[in-house]
């Protein structure tokens, strides 16, 4: 450093204290830009944890009527007939199999494959006698509020980016927050939370406290969050990589020429091609999940992560054969597992419970920290030489 | 008055917290039964401590 430097300056110590500085600035302002919508998105998200539970205590949910065990299963096309036959002006986008429905289709249509899906009709027909027990609906109700608050704003593919963005400012938050940890614990303990001083040092304690200890579920669940506001995109990435690669193996004009087999054969061969595996879900040609000419048969292993890690099989209409194809593509393989990790519905109502609490957590991590804030900011506009930055708040306190 | 900590004396608890959290999320993911319950019992750490901390008088 040349000597010309300012006497007032210490080498040592200023590109520490301007690195600090920089870290507070980076923590208020990408708090500040996203707390009013993580407050929102942790309120929603509580009851949307345990949406499976209020569904069942509402009523709504629709079960397969008692039978003698092992009643065989009609074929899939009677399924979808009788589906048609409820919604003739429709045609079947996808069939659903819950886990813990077999003896269930869920069938979903629409007008065409190719629309947004907003206003697609679902009914759920019993596996067994092909009869319909019932049209959940998932567009009405205090839930599908719940629900699109925190998946869209109402606001579609939009809606859903705007959120992911708020969700990478939160994990830039957290990040920076566990920085600023440092300097305020010099002279505290792990978990002190100094009482009777001041209620500012209360809450400063509090946020620290309760945001270090659950900022690992934090980033998890933030971090999940934001791949999943992606999926629209990854799907539809991953059919394009798929089809691509079908045209250059030539098998694109597959399923033209030649009526198509039974969908029930089409299922048959990818339960052959992927032994112990189950059905979850059957896309049709031209849906977001298959591709224009072929049908996409999605099966699930039964151990909780093979559960969740589907594995596609695509199917050629005519002759009924697996298509080969390319392994599931590493950012398909992040969206499925981050769906459980930021659901928590992966082990039992524990875990739903832990993840509720967790969950109430982070808003009194998110409140406090807007308190600070504010309290800090009234004093600075009441006092105008402020220069309270961490380390001087620390020191303070200490 | 206590002396300054190091980063090392500041981050030992939260690292370990952290380092059971992410087997608690991770467990449940791999199995039902058994790794339920520990997944169940090490989210309980940073639960639990949030109470405990926010609670106790020293």
């Amino acid at each position: 450093m040349p000597d010309t430097a300012p006497a007032t300056c210490t080498p040592a110590a200023r590109p520490r204290a301007t690195s600090l500085q920089r870290w507070v600035w980076v923590h208020k302002w990408s708090s500040l830009v996203c707390t009013l919508f993580m407050l929102l998105l942790c309120l929603t998200g509580l009851p949307l944890v345990f949406y499976h539970e209020i569904d069942h205590a509402l009523g709504k949910h629709i079960e397969a009527p008692e039978m003698a065990a092992g009643t065989a299963h009609l074929p899939v096309d009677r399924i979808v007939e009788s589906a048609r036959r409820h919604h003739p002006d429709l045609v079947p986008l996808y069939l659903f199999k819950e886990e813990d429905e077999p003896d269930m289709w869920v069938v979903k249509m629409d007008t065409r494959p190719d629309t947004d899906e907003t206003q697609a009709k679902f009914s759920v027909v019993d596996a067994r006698t092909g009869e319909i027990l019932g049209e959940p609906r998932f567009d009405e109700g205090f839930m599908h509020l719940m629900y699109r608050l925190h998946v869209d704003l109402f606001a579609g593919l939009a809606g859903r980016l705007f959120l992911g963005f708020m969700g990478l400012l939160l994990v830039v938050a957290l990040v920076s927050g566990v920085v600023l940890y440092a300097p305020f614990m010099r002279k505290l303990d792990f978990g002190e939370v100094r009482r009777g001083r001041s209620t500012k040092l209360w809450w400063l304690d509090m946020h620290n406290m309760l945001g270090i200890v659950t900022v690992t579920w934090a980033l998890v669940v933030g971090g999940t969050g934001v791949i999943n506001t992606w999926a629209d995109l990854i799907l539809k990435a991953w059919q394009a990589e798929q089809v691509a690669a079908l045209k250059t193996a030539g098998g694109a004009a597959a399923g033209s020429g030649g009526s198509a087999a039974p969908l029930q054969s089409l299922v048959d061969a990818a339960l052959a091609a992927e032994p112990g595996m189950a059905v979850a879900t059957v896309a049709f040609p031209g849906t977001l999940l298959s591709t224009p000419s072929h049908y996409a048969v999605f099966l699930h292993g039964d151990t909780p992560l093979t559960a969740k890690l589907l594995k596609a099989a695509l199917v050629d209409p005519v002759s009924a054969t697996v298509i080969e194809t390319k392994p599931r593509p590493w950012y398909a393989t992040a969206l499925l597992v981050s769906q459980p990790l930021h659901f928590g519905d992966y082990g039992g109502l524990p875990l739903k419970i832990l993840w509720a609490l967790l969950d109430l957590v982070t808003l009194v991590v998110l409140w406090s920290g807007l308190v600070l804030w504010w309290r800090k900011h009234r004093h600075a506009a009441a006092a105008p030489v402020s220069v309270g930055h961490a380390a001087t708040t620390a020191r303070g306190g200490a | 008055m206590k002396g300054a900590k190091s980063n090392a004396a500041i981050f030992r608890w939260p690292l370990l917290i952290a380092l059971l959290t992410a087997i608690g999320l991770l467990s449940a993911l791999v199995g039902d039964d058994g790794w339920d319950a520990l997944s169940w019992a090490l989210l309980a750490v940073p639960v639990g401590l949030c109470g405990y901390f926010s609670l106790a008088r020293r």
